[in-house]
Order: C-alpha cells, then sequence, then structure tokens
C-alpha cells in the first residue's frame, strides 16, 4: 500500500481551505447587483388564504419586488413532486397533492411560504416581508399522526389524509408462524421525530442572463443534477440546457439537502422577473420550518419464536407521518428503505409490515440519515433484546442462534444479502468492549449507587444505492447509477468528474486517492470536480452511502479505459504491439524488455499525436463510464453500548461505546472512522436528546437551537471503532458505504442498555433524564424518589 | 449610517453600518472575510466565533458598532497567507476534526480560547465541557476534542503566535 493509495489514511485536501476560512459556501458566493429575498411564512398550521396586500410592503426603501403564490401560478411555474411511486395493497397509486413553491390557496403547515420579498439588503427585505398583510381564515389543524383518519382533510386528492396503505410480505403465512410460535414479543414504537439541523443553512442564489436566456442557481444540495431535471422537467422553470446548478461547498446534509424545496424555485423566477440575481440563505428559525424532517413513525411489531428461540416470523404495523406535503423522496422512505431491512442480520422465514402514510399538517418528513433504516434496525434490535429478556436467553446468544450464516441469503422482504460475517464483528466487539468484565463494572457502578447496563445493536443496511432496474420495478422515477469522466491533461495531471456530490465525505480526497493508486501518479495530481452541471455531464448525487460503492465504481470503469487507450499510445511510442505493454507504477513496459514510457510522456503524447495516424487512433485521453451496480451493498456490524444510569435523577451517561463494521474494502479508516463517529452522535441524539416536538395548534414547540436538543461535546463519550471486512461482491472495489451506519446501529444500543440497566422495558425516545426517572418510578415504584 | 473603525486581523479598517448591523455582517459582507459562519439565529451553534479584544465572542451576538476601536482577529487572520498554519489549523486537519468545515473556523477560534483560559494541557473532559458553546453535526465531536488537546500541546512548543493576543 503506498502512502496514499487505497486504504491509507490519507489526511484530506480539502481541509486545507475550512481551516483557513477560505471555504466557498453558497451563501459566500457574491454575485454583482445582487439582492436578497425574505419570505413571507404562515404561522398557521392549517388555513385559507383570503388575501394579500403587499402595498406597504412595496412602499419601503431597497424593495424591488413583492411576489405571492397567485403571480407563481400566473407565471405557470409548476408544483414540486415526490419522484417514487408507491401504490398501495389496493393497486391504488399514492396521493400526491400539488406541493406550490408559494402556497397561493391555501397554508399547510407553520413555515409554508405564501410570498417573497426582493430588496437591495437582507435587512430591507426583512422590514418588507413583516410589512406583508395576509389575512387567514384558519382551519383545524391534523397533527398527531396516528389520528389522521378522522381529523380535517388537508388536501382535495387524499381522504382521510392518507397517501398509501401499503404492505410488502406474505400476511398468511406469517400468521401461521405466529400460530405455532412458542413466544412471542410485542412492542410499541415511536420512532422520534427529528431535525437533521445540518449546520450550514440551506441557501439559493439564482441569476438570471437576459442575453442567452440561461439560469444559474448556487444551492446547498447533495445533487445538483436531479434538482437541475426537476426544475426544468416537472417545474418547468427553463430547459434543461438553459439551466445550470452549481453545489459549491456545501456545509453538511444527513439527506435534507437531497431534496427540491420551494425557496430554490423561487428564487429562480424571482431572478428572471427582477433582473437581478436573488439571493436567500435560511436563518435556523426558518430551517426548523422548512428542512425536512426525518423519521416520525408510530410502529406496533411483533416477533415469534419457537422454543429454542429460533425467530419464525416477524410482524410490523407502521404508520409514517410525510408531512404537509410529499419531499422528494418521502415515499421511498418508509417502504423500500425500511421494510425491506426488518429481516436485520437474521435468518427469519417470514415477514410482514402493513405501512400508512399519511398527511398531517406539519413539515415535510423525508430521507435523513439512514433513512428507513434506522427504523427498521430499531424495531428489529428492539424486538430481539426484549426476546431474549422475556426468554431469559443471553441477548448475544440468541442473536448467534439467529445469525445468517451463508451467502447468498434471500431475505422474505425483498433484499438477497451478498457477503457478510456477524459473528466476525459480534466478536470483534464482545472483545473490543471487554463485555467479559461488564458484571464486575456493573458491582462497582451499583456500589456508587449507578445502575449499569449494556445494550446491542447487530444491525445491517442497505447502500451502494442502485441497481437501477431494480429501483425502477420499486417505482423509483429515476435510475440510480453513477457517472465519471477521467480527464488526463497533457502534463499527465488527471481531473475526475463525478456525477457524487461531497459536503463533508472528503470525496476529494479518497477518489484521488483511487486514482493516484491505480495510475501510479501523486496524490497532489488529481483533482476531483463535482458540484456544477455545467462541468459535470449528469451524476445522481450523494445520499444512502453510494459514493463509494456506485460513484468510486464508475471511476475504476472509467480508468480501465483510460488504461487501455494509453496503452495504445504507448504502443505506437514504443514500437511495440498493443498486447506486449504493461501497465504498473505508472510505467508502460514492453514486456521482456527494458524499454519503457513514463505516464507522463504517454499523456503528453495522446495529445500531441506525433506517433500515431488520427485514422488509426484518435487523439486525446479522456474517458467516460456510467456505471450501474449489480446489487446493493450491505454494511452491517455490531455496536456495543455501555451506560450508567443516576437512581435518582435519572440521568444517563454513555460509559463505554463500541462500534465494529463491516464496510467492506475501507479506502481511507480516517475519514471511515469519522463518519461513525458522526453518525453515532446523531444516532444517539435521537435516543437521548432530540425531538421536534409539536403542540396540538401545530406549532413547532422545539423550533430552535435553544429548544431542539442537538448532542454536545459533553453529551457524548469517545468512541471505540474497529472494522471486520467481507467484500461486497456487487462493485469492483469491494466497497459496501459507511456513512449511514452510525444512525442505524446506535439508537437501539442506547436504548437497550438504559433498559437492561433500569429493568423497564416500556421507553419512549428521547430517554430524557425525566422519561427514565419517569421508568424507574414504574419499574420500581418503592425505590424512585 | 454611522461609522465605525476597528482593526481587523491586523489591518485598520472602517466602514459606514446600520446601528443593527452585527459584526459577523460587517466582517462577512463588508469586508468580504467570508471564513466567519453564520449557523443559527441564537447564540447556540458557534460558527461565527472570532476574538475581539482577543476574547472569543460570538460574532452573531455583537453589534458591528459595540466593536468600535476594538481588534479582532478572524478565522483568515491567524495565519500569514503565505507562512505556516497557526498549531491549531494545523491540528484539526492531522486529527481529521472536521468534515463539511462550515462550524469549523468557529471551533478553531473557540479552541484558542479554551487554550487562554484553560492552558495548554488539556483533558477531554474539560475540553468537552468548554465546547459547550460550539455544535458540530458531523464528527461527533470525537476527533475534535483529539485534535484540540493535540493543538494546545503543539501551541505551548512555540513558535506560533497564539490569535488571542
Amino acid at each position: 500500500m503506498s502512502a496514499t493509495g487505497i486504504g491509507a489514511a490519507v489526511r484530506r485536501k480539502e481541509d486545507l481551505r475550512f481551516i483557513t476560512g477560505k471555504g466557498q459556501y453558497t451563501d459566500d458566493v457574491i454575485r454583482p447587483g445582487e439582492t436578497r429575498a425574505v419570505f413571507v411564512r404562515s404561522p398557521h398550521a392549517h388555513a385559507k388564504i383570503k388575501a394579500i396586500d403587499t402595498s406597504a410592503a412595496k412602499s419601503l426603501p431597497g424593495v424591488i419586488a413583492v411576489l405571492t403564490g397567485k403571480e407563481l401560478a400566473n407565471d405557470k411555474i409548476g408544483t414540486l413532486i415526490c419522484g417514487w411511486m408507491i401504490h398501495s395493497k389496493d393497486g391504488s397509486p399514492m396521493k400526491m397533492a400539488p406541493h406550490p413553491a408559494l402556497a397561493a390557496e391555501k397554508v399547510c403547515h407553520v413555515g409554508d411560504a405564501v410570498a417573497v420579498v426582493v430588496a437591495s439588503t437582507y435587512a430591507q427585505a426583512r422590514d418588507a416581508a413583516e410589512k406583508v398583510k395576509v389575512d387567514y381564515e384558519a382551519l383545524p389543524a391534523v397533527i398527531d399522526p396516528a389520528k389522521t383518519k378522522s381529523g380535517p382533510q388537508i388536501h382535495e386528492v387524499a381522504p382521510k389524509n392518507t397517501i398509501y396503505e401499503w404492505s410488502l410480505g406474505d400476511a398468511k403465512a406469517v400468521d401461521a408462524a405466529f400460530a405455532s410460535a412458542k413466544h412471542v414479543t410485542k412492542l410499541d414504537i415511536i420512532n422520534n421525530r427529528l431535525v437533521p439541523n445540518a449546520i450550514e443553512p440551506r441557501a439559493a442564489l439564482a441569476e438570471y442572463d437576459a442575453g442567452t436566456g440561461h439560469l444559474t442557481l448556487w444551492n446547498t444540495t447533495q445533487n445538483p443534477h436531479v434538482s437541475r431535471l426537476v426544475i426544468a422537467a416537472f417545474v418547468g422553470m427553463a430547459p434543461e440546457h438553459k439551466l445550470r446548478v452549481i453545489a459549491p461547498d456545501v456545509g453538511g446534509g444527513f439527506g435534507s439537502k437531497i431534496f427540491i424545496y420551494p425557496e430554490e424555485v423561487v428564487c429562480l423566477w424571482a431572478a428572471r422577473k427582477v433582473g437581478r440575481p436573488v439571493k436567500w440563505t435560511a436563518d435556523r428559525s426558518e430551517s426548523f420550518v422548512t428542512d425536512a424532517h426525518g423519521r416520525d413513525h408510530v410502529t406496533h411489531a411483533e416477533l415469534a419464536l419457537d422454543a429454542n428461540g429460533k425467530f419464525l416470523a416477524m410482524r410490523v404495523n407502521t404508520i409514517a407521518n410525510l408531512g404537509a406535503y410529499m419531499s422528494t423522496f418521502s415515499s421511498s422512505v418508509p417502504t423500500y428503505l425500511y421494510a425491506t431491512l426488518l429481516s436485520g442480520q437474521y435468518d427469519i422465514p417470514q415477514i410482514y409490515c402493513e405501512v400508512d402514510a399519511v398527511y398531517t399538517n406539519t413539515v415535510p418528513v423525508d430521507a435523513y440519515r439512514g433513512a428507513g433504516r434506522p427504523e427498521a434496525t430499531f424495531v428489529v434490535e428492539r424486538l430481539v433484546e426484549v426476546a431474549a429478556r422475556e426468554m431469559a436467553i443471553d441477548p448475544v446468544d440468541l442473536r448467534r442462534r439467529n445469525f445468517i450464516k451463508s451467502f447468498p441469503h434471500q431475505t422474505p422482504v425483498i433484499m438477497a444479502y451478498d457477503a457478510g460475517d456477524y459473528n466476525a464483528s459480534l466478536k470483534k466487539a464482545l472483545d473490543l468492549a471487554d463485555v467479559k468484565g461488564f458484571n464486575k463494572r456493573k458491582r462497582e457502578a451499583a456500589r456508587r449507587g449507578k445502575l449499569r447496563g449494556l445494550g446491542y445493536s447487530t444491525y445491517i443496511e442497505a447502500c451502494g444505492i442502485a441497481p437501477s432496474q431494480a429501483v425502477g420495478s420499486l417505482g423509483c422515477g429515476v435510475g440510480l447509477w453513477e457517472s465519471a469522466e477521467v480527464r488526463v491533461n497533457p502534463t499527465g495531471s488527471v481531473e475526475v468528474l463525478t456525477g457524487t456530490h461531497a459536503h463533508g465525505q472528503g470525496h476529494e480526497t479518497t477518489f484521488a486517492q483511487l486514482v493516484s493508486d491505480r495510475l501510479g501518479i501523486p496524490f497532489e495530481n488529481v483533482s476531483i470536480v463535482h458540484g456544477d452541471t455545467d462541468k459535470v455531464q449528469f451524476g445522481m448525487g450523494t445520499y444512502g452511502s453510494r459514493s463509494g460503492a456506485v460513484g468510486m465504481s464508475a471511476i475504476v470503469k472509467a480508468l480501465d479505459k483510460i488504461e487501455a487507450k494509453a496503452k495504445k499510445v504507448a504502443a505506437h511510442m514504443l514500437e511495440a504491439a498493443e498486447g506486449d505493454i504493461v501497465f504498473k507504477d505508472g510505467k508502460f513496459t514492453v514486456v521482456g524488455t527494458d524499454k519503457s514510457a513514463a505516464w507522463g510522456d504517454v499523456a503528453l503524447n495522446a495529445y500531441i499525436a506525433h506517433k500515431f495516424a488520427g485514422q488509426e487512433l484518435e487523439p486525446g485521453l479522456k474517458e467516460t463510464s456510467f456505471y450501474d451496480p449489480t446489487n446493493f451493498t450491505f454494511p452491517a456490524g455490531c455496536h456495543i453500548c455501555e451506560v450508567e444510569v443516576d437512581r435518582d435523577t435519572g440521568k444517563t451517561e454513555i460509559v463505554n461505546w463500541t462500534a465494529v463494521d463491516d464496510f467492506g474494502t475501507v479506502v481511507n479508516p480516517m475519514i471511515v472512522e469519522g463518519q461513525v463517529h458522526g453518525g453515532i452522535a446523531q444516532g444517539i441524539g435521537q435516543a437521548l436528546l432530540e425531538r421536534a416536538v409539536y403542540d396540538q395548534d401545530g406549532q413547532l414547540v422545539t423550533g430552535s437551537l435553544m429548544d431542539y436538543c442537538m448532542p454536545h461535546a459533553h453529551d457524548l463519550p469517545s468512541f471505540k471503532v474497529g472494522l471486520t471486512e467481507t467484500k461486497a461482491p456487487s462493485n469492483p472495489l469491494g466497497i459496501k458505504g459507511c456513512g449511514e451506519a452510525g444512525a442505524i446501529a446506535s439508537p437501539a444500543a442506547v436504548i437497550n442498555a438504559i433498559t437492561d440497566a433500569i429493568g423497564m422495558e416500556e421507553l419512549a425516545m428521547p430517554a430524557t433524564s425525566q422519561v427514565v426517572w419517569a421508568a424507574l418510578k414504574r419499574a420500581q415504584p418503592s425505590q424512585a424518589a | 449610517m454611522p461609522g465605525v473603525s476597528m482593526t481587523v486581523n491586523g489591518k485598520p479598517v472602517t466602514g459606514d453600518v446600520e446601528a443593527r448591523t452585527l459584526l459577523v455582517q460587517f466582517l462577512r459582507e463588508n469586508l468580504r472575510l467570508t471564513g466567519t459562519h453564520v449557523g443559527c439565529d441564537t447564540s447556540q451553534c458557534g460558527a461565527c466565533v472570532v476574538h475581539i479584544d482577543g476574547i472569543a465572542a460570538k460574532a452573531c451576538t455583537t453589534l458591528a458598532l459595540q466593536c468600535e476601536g476594538a481588534m479582532i482577529t478572524t478565522i483568515e487572520g491567524l495565519a500569514d497567507p503565505d507562512g505556516p498554519l497557526h498549531p491549531m489549523q494545523e491540528a484539526f486537519r492531522e486529527h481529521h476534526g472536521l468534515q463539511c468545515g462550515f462550524c469549523t473556523p468557529g471551533m478553531i477560534m473557540a479552541a484558542l480560547d479554551i487554550v487562554r483560559r484553560r492552558g495548554n494541557d488539556l483533558d477531554e473532559h474539560t475540553i468537552r465541557e468548554q465546547l459547550d458553546g460550539n455544535i458540530c453535526r458531523c464528527t461527533g465531536y470525537h476527533n475534535i476534542v483529539k485534535a484540540i488537546a493535540a493543538g494546545a500541546k503543539a501551541m505551548a512548543k512555540g513558535g506560533a503566535r497564539q490569535a488571542a493576543e
């Protein structure tokens, strides 16, 4: 392994600009003549818009335009869409209500935009926005996802506020298995609603070139090409070839920046109307009521076991709250990203899952780090842990008895696992966590008055999203391949254009490691280009831990073509047969001789084209690949959480965290560990701290960072992270993906640990001190104060 | 509009600002020093931390006019453009203490203030407690804590000027 090749903990190329304040995030971009946009947003969860009076706002200094939903509709700007079709059990298509970028007739959640003010400065726009008078007729709101069917109907297209009633699996076979079970474990679970809170707020800057009719959008997006496609083809803003989307440095996404939001549509429209660039940057309060939220499931789950603890079947019933409108990929999250992972790491012969997706008067809900898979893992790993306790079987032993041990393994819920070794990651985690010493630590903690508990989560996820035909057959509106273009310059340096996008993942480093390793050229001589639809022809963006498994595979395929072409050039230079050329360590050698040509010489010769005739070989050295994976990848592993709970206050401290993950090939272990740390932190946040709370009128009570509890440094421990490795057979590098694992595995590990400590299974997330204290009181009424 | 004068990263600057203009707006919009970020509107996230007269402050909660005559240091002022990085910057890179980079300038400026107040030999508990005013969503803080401990030690070894001077 070279110092910068695959497997090396190379320090990141992108860091220099970030640690010196030279990053270029969307809000840092300034265009000549730029104006600022501020949105007027609904204070009501559900209301009719009776009238909007913009006259006072328009008369204020600096105000250039005040635009409303009526004008947007008059200009025939289309509505936003959800791009994944789900059919209900009865065969009917999901009920997708129109989502206008500015509401014209009615508002459906607090924060729904009704007008936009464009002014010379931010302060002027903000002042004017306060003067826009909106006459609302408030309507009763539907907030609780479990009570939507009887509530007032939000959208005409969706009776009983139901988007779909979907199912997966064989209900009758599951019923039969349950009838023969020796033991059934039942759980009611609320998977708490979360706010992604990337630290960079969303922003959009739009510019119109009246001379060419081209629009340019700088945007905080994880997938600029899909954004362009939707805004062109569905919203109808401009033809695709006249719209350029640039995603510059993006300050975290976690899913929330995948989606196409109203604000970018409105900025593009307004820029064309006012003839000047229009910039909008969310403040955090706006992010809370406009960024798509995550999770929000209400679930009843049951696991059937035989007398030996062998799993027979699982039955899961979930209500998924999708909020006021269907966000871009919202429909897929509680269906094909959720129910398909309910088999976990286990051989479960039958699984049946029903999911009702519903509208409520809350912010739209869509993919958030893990997207469906954390919800599935929480169901599976809580069921397994509780079943072990109820049957008095060691939870490690129960898992081992049910692990899938041979591959490929076809689960009853679509997925075909292709490789893994669940015992290996479990064993390594048990050692790293010193589980053997746990009882001693528990006794020692008890002497200090603390309750110590141990919780496991042996999770699986489906990443490397995704084979296009497979997702197409499940309703996805796009293919999920990835593209790469490798451009070799005459001096031998290389630019790689990728359709993925990095917003913290370090692609500029890891992708360069791959190229450096393969071509034998210095790491410094490789640049990665992403996030600009004028530079990269097309790509599907970054989410679902796909950039390594799919994006880097596309680079491998393009590099294969580069090598083949370069060999032809080298053959002409060395006056040898093409088949006799060997490429190794950046050098082309004629086999069996000492005749060779260096990489840089071959690159130069490809361009000067003096050694070959144009009829035989085209000059230049540039190749493209579109790579479509043959399967999902299946990262899996074991996380072990050890907690101490204060008997008197219910305060939980995480005292040890061990994560052992199988991500297949690891390109840069430093970056991979960082991804794991961040994911665990978000999962611990869900388990202990975070919850988006709406009151009965639909006001977001946790609408700022003062009210919504983000994990701080002192809330978290340091993490012990280890790796095992089985290669992913479905892609050339054997990569499985690592971006979401931490967030998927960790909530169940935390709750399993706390419930172990306190001896009470009923415990809501987030398990705040108050929640744990109340549970302790229920468990031991005489002991809790 | 009233005028304001201050020294930013060693250079005297002046500008006309509204009374309500925040220091962070003055830095970002008037001076085009966009390394100082805004991540929230309630002074929780710390992406905007700069040093005012050597002490860490949230530039989103400071009026530009309050800084009349003050010495301001931002992330751009920690190292000379042609010189070596500040040891704390170097430590963040070496220990992978950043991912998306958005919270990073504030983290580094806050870290220097922790060193100023608590010295160069920082234990994990102290760093975690002292980072209460800064939020990172990417790293889980694990590597930020390591970076700050290492950066503080490297600063003690000398050579680099302290940002909080």
